[in-house]
C-alpha cells in the first residue's frame, strides 16, 4: 500500500521534471567529435590519401565486415577497393585504433538508415573524404621510411640522407 | 639422448646441436635472427643469448649465445634470466634504432620474423631519439623487391645466396652501421634460388615482388599444400589465394625433397593459372571460328564427337595421374597414347626401368645432399632439375663436414666449417655437352657430345665392375677420365650418379645405371638418379600407353574419328609436318586443357580444365614419390577438373565399352581406387595424402586462418547477403577459417604454417619432429619405386629383380664437316611451357640464340634446315661447348624438332637479314 503511493507520488514528480528526450529530427541531440558513427576515410595534410591498405582494420574487425585490396603507385600503397558492409557493422571503433595512420576514422554520424539492404554496403568513393578528420597534422609517408613522389629517401622526420656506400670513411 | 636443464626443468636433446636448436626443440621460444638450419650459426646477431651455469651449485653462471654453445650431458641454462632476457631486450632496441617505421606498407607485416621476435622479447617503446640511417635501394629484377632501411645486418641473405645457392652477384658492402645488401649496381639477381631470399630474409629487406602487386596479408589468405608443376622433381609448395585468385606460392616443408628451398622457376611460375591464356569456357568450332559455348552445348557436341566410335586419347606428362587414369578408362587401354613421341616414350620406360631394378639406393634430394662423391652425366641438372642442382651443390660440402667432425669442430658451426671447407676437395664430376651452372665447384667437368659422355660412362662402370661390358676402341684422354671418375666413385662411400633424357639419349641413363649398379656390388648406398622432364612423366610411363607416332599411323589409316588431347600441346612434342598430318587426318579433335596452345587453337572442341591450383590431383616425381596437391581456389564452373569432363561424357557412350566404373566416380578418392585395381604399380599412390575421409581431430582442417578478415562483406559488391564457404567434398579440408589445424598436421596437408608467438615462416621449427628432420605428422608423399639399400627397410621385400648390364654401347661421335649435332638447349627460364605464361618468368627469359662452340668463327644469324624447313636464327658462340655441337632451346621459337639429330648449317650472306623462318 505504501510502496503503491510512493511509486504514484515519485512518477506525478517525474511530471516537473526536464525532459530526456529528443524531439528527433526537429532538434538534433549534440554527439561529441568522437562518437563512434558512420565511418570515413580521410586524407592527409597534402591531399593524399591516407589510407595505405594495410590491412590491419579488416584484421581487427571483430564482424569482418572490412575488405579491401592492396595496389601501389611509386612506393605509394593504396587501397584498390575499399568495401565496407555498414549491414554488419557494429560501429566498435576497432578499425579506428587498429589505423596506423589515422585514415579510417569514425564519426558523430549515425544517419545511415535504408530501405534496400545493399545500399549499406559502401565502396571507397562513399568512404573518402577530402579533409584529414580528427587529426589534422599527420601525414604518415612524412614519418614513414619508404620514398615516394615528392619525398626522396632519407627525408623522413628522424632521417639521415641514404648512405653513400663508395665513400671510404667509417 | 642427452639430458640438459633448461629453467630448471630436465629437457632431452641430441647430441651434436646447439643449445638454439635444442631450446627450440624443447619448445622453447627463444628469439634469434642469424641462425637457419640450413646455413647453421655464425653468431652474428646476438639474438639468442641465454645464461649457462657451470654446474647445479653455479649460482652465477654466465650469459653465452645459444647458438654458439653444443648442447652436452647436464648442460644448465636459463632463458628466463632477467640479465639475458634485458640483453635480448636491448638487442631488438638496437635492431630498431634504424628500422624504418613502415611496417604497414612492407610486405612481410603479419608474417615478420623481426615483429614476432620483437615482441618476444618484450620491447614495445622506443627510446632512441635521434635520427636514423637510410640506404637507397635496389632494382633486383622481375622475381625480388629489394627495401634495404628495413636490415638488421644478420647476413642470413648473402650466406644463403652466396655459400649455400653459389650466386655471385649479392655480397655485402660497406662497414658498422651502413653495412649494405645487395649488388654492386642495380640490375637482377641472376642465381635461380634468389627467390629464397624472400623467405631467408627475417624482415622485408627481400620481398616477392609478384606477390606484392596482388598483396595480401599472410593472415587473409587460403593456404593449399600443393606440388610443384614445372618439372619432375616434385618440390613442395604452398599456394596462397584470395578472392579465388591466387597470389603467391610459397616453399612447403618436405624433410625428403624440397626442405627449405624452392627454384626461382617453381615459385614464380605459377603465373600461367591468372593469366589470360586461361581457358575459361568451352569452345566449339563453328564455320571454321571459334565460338564459346553453354556446358550444355559443349557437352552435346563431345557426346555427338564421342558417338562417333574409334574414339582415341592423349594424355600428358603435365596431367595429374587422375586425369590421365580417367582418360584411359574413357577411350580403353588400346585406344590410349601418353602423348610422348616414341623416342621420349624409350626413354620415360627406360628410367623407370633402370630405376626399378637398380640393385642399391634411390636417393631423395636430402640424401642428394649426403652424397660424397657425385657424377652427372650428360644433364644439365640446373636447368632440367634445377632444385637437384641445389641439392648436389651442399653435396659438395661432405669432404668438409669430415674435416669437421676430425676436427671436432661441430656442422652447425658455419663459418669454422667453410674454412676448413676451402681446404677440401671437391668430388663431383661433370660430363655434359655443354657448360653447366655447376662446373665452378665440379672436381671436374669435361665436354662431349651424349655419345662420348655415355661411352665414358660404360667405360667407368667397366672399370668398377669389370663384368660390366668393356668399351672398344676408347681414346687415351677418355680412358684417363674414366680412370680418374672411377677412382674417385670407387673410394666414397655413397656414390650417385645422376643422369637424365635431357638430350634424349637411353644410352647416357643405361650408362649411369650401370655405373651405379657397379658400385651398388659393394657398396649398398650408392644412388642412381635420373631427372625426368615433366612433374608426372614417371607417373605417365607408370601408367603406360601407345607413343604419338602409333596415332599418327592410326589417324592416317582412318582408324580415329575423335582425338581426345589432355592438358597437352602436341607442337612442343611434334615436328610440324607429323602434327599437321595427324591433325588433317582426324575429323574430331577434342582438347581439354587449363592454358590455350597452338594445338587447342586448331581443336574442333576446347573444354576448361582446372589447373593444379584449382583441383586435387597427384603426380609422381622421378624418384617415383607420389605426391598429392590440393586446392587453393575453387575452379568457376564450367572450369572443372579433366577427370570430370570423363565422367561426364561417360554415360553418352556407356553402350560402347564397359565404363561403368568411370560413371561411378564421384569423387578423387574414387579414380585413385580404380587406379590401384586397374594399374597395380600405382596402387600405393592413394596413400600420397590422407583422403577426403580424413579428420584431424575429428574436425575437417581449416585453409584459412582463424583471422581471416572481410568474411561479411568480400562478396558484398555483389550481393549484401551472406553465402555460405564453397564446399570442398573432395579434400580434407574446409573452405573456411572455421575448422582443425595444430602442428601435427600430416605433412601431406599443412594449408600454412605458424603457431603461437611464431607467425612467420620460421614457425617451421614447431612443425619439425626434430629442426632440419621429418614433420611431426610425417612428410608427404609415398615412394612408389623399390629402394634396394639396406638403409630402408620396409620397401625391400622383393630384392629378385636382378639387375643386367646395358650393353648398348653407342659409336663414338665424331664431329663433321658442314653438319652439326643439333641438341636442345634446356632453360631455367624459358623451356619449361607452364611457366612461360607467367610474366615475371616470361620477364627473366633471355631470347633464344642457336649457339656454336667458340671454335666456330660464325656469322650473326644462320639457317638451320630441319625437315625441309630451314630457319634462320641469331647465332652466339658459347664458350666450352663440345666441338661438333650446337645447343637450341626448343619450343621458343622453332618448333618441335627430334634431337639428337645432324642437321646442317648454312652460314647467311650478310645482306640476307630479313628476319625469320623462310
Amino acid at each position: 500500500m505504501l510502496g503503491n503511493v510512493r511509486t504514484l507520488i515519485l512518477t506525478f514528480l517525474h511530471a516537473f521534471q526536464s525532459r530526456v528526450t529528443v524531439q528527433y529530427p526537429e532538434e538534433r541531440p549534440y554527439l561529441p567529435p568522437r562518437y563512434r558513427g558512420r565511418i570515413i576515410l580521410s586524407r592527409d595534410p597534402d591531399g593524399e590519401e591516407r589510407c595505405v591498405a594495410c590491412n590491419l582494420c579488416a584484421v581487427a574487425c571483430p564482424v569482418d565486415c572490412i575488405s579491401l585490396q592492396k595496389t601501389e603507385e611509386q612506393g605509394r600503397w593504396y587501397p584498390e577497393y575499399f568495401r565496407i558492409n555498414f549491414s554488419r557493422c557494429i560501429f566498435c571503433g576497432f578499425c579506428e585504433e587498429a589505423c596506423p595512420t589515422y585514415a579510417i576514422q569514425l564519426t558523430p554520424d549515425f544517419e545511415m538508415s535504408e530501405y534496400n539492404r545493399q545500399n549499406l554496403v559502401y565502396e571507397k568513393e562513399d568512404l573518402l573524404i577530402s579533409g584529414t578528420g580528427k587529426y589534422p597534422d599527420y601525414s604518415f609517408y612524412h614519418v614513414a621510411g619508404v620514398g615516394i613522389p615528392g619525398k626522396e629517401r632519407g627525408t623522413s622526420e628522424h632521417e639521415r640522407p641514404p648512405v653513400d656506400l663508395h665513400t671510404l670513411l667509417p | 639422448m642427452v639430458t640438459f636443464h633448461l629453467d630448471g626443468k630436465a629437457c632431452e636433446s641430441r647430441p651434436g646441436l646447439n643449445l638454439l636448436q635444442a631450446c627450440l626443440e624443447a619448445g622453447a621460444n627463444l628469439p634469434y635472427f642469424c641462425w637457419h638450419p640450413e646455413l647453421g650459426s655464425v653468431g652474428a646477431c646476438r639474438q639468442c643469448a641465454v645464461r649457462q651455469f657451470s654446474s647445479p651449485e653455479d649460482q652465477t653462471g654466465r650469459v653465452v649465445m645459444a647458438c654458439m654453445m653444443p648442447v652436452t650431458e647436464g648442460t644448465r641454462i636459463s632463458i628466463s634470466d632477467p640479465e639475458a632476457a634485458e640483453l635480448r631486450e636491448s638487442v631488438v632496441e638496437w635492431m630498431m634504432i634504424n628500422h624504418p617505421h613502415d611496417c604497414p606498407v612492407c610486405e612481410e607485416g603479419g608474417e615478420c620474423h623481426l615483429q614476432d621476435m620483437t615482441v618476444m622479447t618484450g620491447h614495445h617503446t622506443r627510446r632512441y631519439r635521434f635520427t636514423k640511417r637510410t640506404h637507397r635501394n635496389q632494382d633486383l629484377g622481375p622475381f625480388v623487391k629489394h627495401e634495404m632501411n628495413r636490415c638488421i645486418a644478420c647476413y642470413r641473405c648473402v650466406r644463403f645466396y652466396r655459400d649455400y645457392a653459389g650466386g655471385k652477384d649479392l655480397a655485402a658492402f660497406g662497414s658498422h652501421d651502413s653495412v649494405y645488401f645487395g649488388r654492386a649496381e642495380d640490375g637482377t639477381l641472376e642465381n635461380a634460388f634468389s627467390g629464397n631470399l624472400v623467405e631467408i630474409c627475417p624482415t622485408g629487406v627481400f620481398t616477392d615482388k609478384p606477390f606484392s602487386e596482388v598483396y595480401t596479408r599472410k593472415w587473409d589468405m587460403r593456404g593449399a599444400p600443393s606440388v610443384c608443376v614445372h618439372c619432375a622433381v616434385g618440390c613442395n609448395i604452398i599456394v596462397n589465394s584470395r578472392q579465388e585468385t591466387v597470389r603467391r606460392v610459397l616453399n612447403r616443408y618436405n624433410g625428403e625433397v624440397n626442405r627449405y628451398m624452392l627454384c626461382d622457376r617453381g615459385r614464380f611460375g605459377y603465373g600461367f593459372v591468372n593469366a589470360p591464356s586461361r581457358i575459361r569456357t568451352p569452345l566449339l568450332r563453328v564455320d571454321g571460328q571459334h565460338v564459346s559455348v553453354s556446358e550444355q552445348d559443349a557437352m552435346a557436341a563431345f557426346a555427338r564427337f564421342v558417338g562417333d566410335g574409334k574414339i582415341f586419347g592423349i594424355a600428358s606428362s603435365r596431367a595429374s595421374l587422375e586425369s590421365s587414369f580417367s582418360l584411359r578408362e574413357l577411350v580403353g587401354e588400346e585406344q590410349f597414347s601418353t602423348g610422348e613421341t616414341q623416342q621420349a616414350q624409350n626413354c620415360m620406360d627406360l628410367a623407370r626401368t633402370l630405376l626399378q631394378s637398380h640393385p642399391g639406393h634411390i636417393p631423395t634430394l636430402h640424401n642428394m645432399e649426403s652424397a660424397d662423391a657425385v657424377l652427372v652425366l650428360g644433364e644439365d641438372v640446373c636447368a632440367t632439375a634445377p632444385r637437384l642442382g641445389l641439392a648436389l651443390r651442399q653435396s659438395v660440402r661432405q669432404a668438409s663436414f669430415h674435416a669437421a667432425d676430425e676436427a671436432n669442430v661441430p656442422r652447425w658451426l658455419d663459418e669454422a666449417v667453410r674454412t676448413l671447407g676451402t681446404d677440401c676437395p671437391s668430388a663431383l664430376y661433370i660430363l655434359t655437352p655443354a657448360p653447366t651452372d655447376l662446373d665452378e665447384i665440379a672436381l671436374e667437368s669435361s665436354r662431349a657430345a651424349p655419345d662420348t659422355i655415355a661411352r665414358i660412362g660404360f667405360a667407368v662402370a667397366h672399370l668398377i665392375d669389370p663384368t660390366a661390358p668393356a668399351v672398344p676402341d676408347l681414346s687415351t684422354s677418355d680412358t684417363g677420365l674414366a680412370q680418374r671418375i672411377a677412382t674417385l666413385l670407387g673410394t666414397a662411400e655413397r656414390p650417385l650418379v645422376i643422369s637424365g633424357m635431357q638430350y634424349g639419349s637411353p644410352a647416357l641413363m643405361q650408362a649411369a645405371a650401370n655405373i651405379a649398379a657397379a658400385l651398388a656390388r659393394t657398396k649398398p648406398q650408392a644412388g642412381l638418379s635420373l631427372s625426368l622432364p615433366d612433374c608426372n612423366s614417371m607417373g605417365l610411363a607408370m601408367i603406360g600407353g601407345v607413343p604419338l607416332e602409333a596415332v599418327i599411323d592410326k589417324a592416317v589409316a582412318g582408324e580415329i574419328s575423335t582425338l581426345v588431347i589432355m592438358e597437352n600441346d602436341l607442337a612442343r612434342h611434334l615436328d610440324p609436318v607429323s602434327l599437321s598430318e595427324l591433325m588433317n587426318a582426324v575429323p574430331n579433335v577434342v582438347v581439354i586443357d587449363h592454358t590455350a596452345s597452338s594445338c587447342s587453337e586448331r581443336a574442333d572442341l576446347v573444354l576448361p580444365a582446372a589447373a593444379f591450383t584449382e583441383c586435387v590431383g597427384t603426380l609422381v616425381n622421378q624418384e617415383g614419390r607420389a605426391q598429392r596437391f590440393f586446392p587453393a581456389v575453387v575452379a568457376t564452373p564450367p572450369v572443372r577438373p579433366a577427370w570430370r569432363w570423363m565422367t561426364a561424357i561417360a554415360p553418352h557412350c556407356a553402350e560402347q565399352k564397359p565404363r561403368q566404373d568411370l560413371v561411378n566416380w564421384e569423387h578423387e578418392d574414387d579414380i585413385m581406387a580404380a587406379m590401384g585395381r586397374g594399374i597395380p604399380a600405382l596402387a600405393g599412390a592413394v596413400n600420397a595424402a590422407p583422403g577426403s575421409s580424413y579428420r584431424f581431430h575429428s574436425g575437417k582442417i581449416r585453409n584459412e586462418t582463424s583471422r581471416m578478415s572481410g568474411r561479411t562483406v568480400i562478396r558484398s559488391h555483389v550481393s549484401v547477403r551472406d553465402q555460405p564457404p564453397p564446399p570442398s567434398p573432395e579434400t580434407p579440408f574446409r573452405n573456411s577459417m572455421e575448422g582443425t589445424y595444430g602442428p601435427d598436421l600430416p605433412g601431406a596437408l599443412i594449408p600454412y604454417f605458424r603457431a603461437p608467438a611464431w607467425n612467420s615462416v620460421q614457425s617451421l621449427t614447431r612443425f619439425q619432429q626434430e629442426i632440419a628432420g621429418p614433420l611431426r605428422g610425417g612428410d608427404g608423399g609415398v615412394r612408389l619405386l623399390r629402394d634396394h639399400s639396406p638403409s630402408q627397410p620396409g620397401i625391400t621385400e622383393d630384392v629378385t629383380t636382378v639387375y643386367h648390364y646395358g650393353a648398348d654401347i653407342p659409336p663414338p661421335f665424331l664431329p663433321r664437316n658442314g653438319e652439326i649435332l643439333l641438341l636442345p638447349e634446356t632453360r631455367l627460364f624459358g623451356s619449361e611451357e607452364l611457366s612461360m605464361h607467367s610474366p615475371p618468368v616470361v620477364a627473366r627469359s633471355s631470347p633464344a640464340v642457336l649457339r656454336l662452340p667458340e671454335t666456330d668463327v660464325r656469322p650473326d644469324r644462320i639457317e638451320l634446315r630441319i625437315q625441309d624447313v630451314s630457319y634462320l636464327l641469331p647465332v652466339q658462340s658459347m664458350p666450352g661447348l663440345a666441338h661438333g655441337v650446337a645447343v637450341y632451346p626448343a619450343h621458343m621459337t622453332i618448333p618441335a624438332f627430334a634431337f639428337p639429330r645432324l642437321v646442317p648449317l648454312n652460314a647467311i650472306k650478310p645482306d640476307h637479314t630479313d628476319g625469320g623462318a623462310s
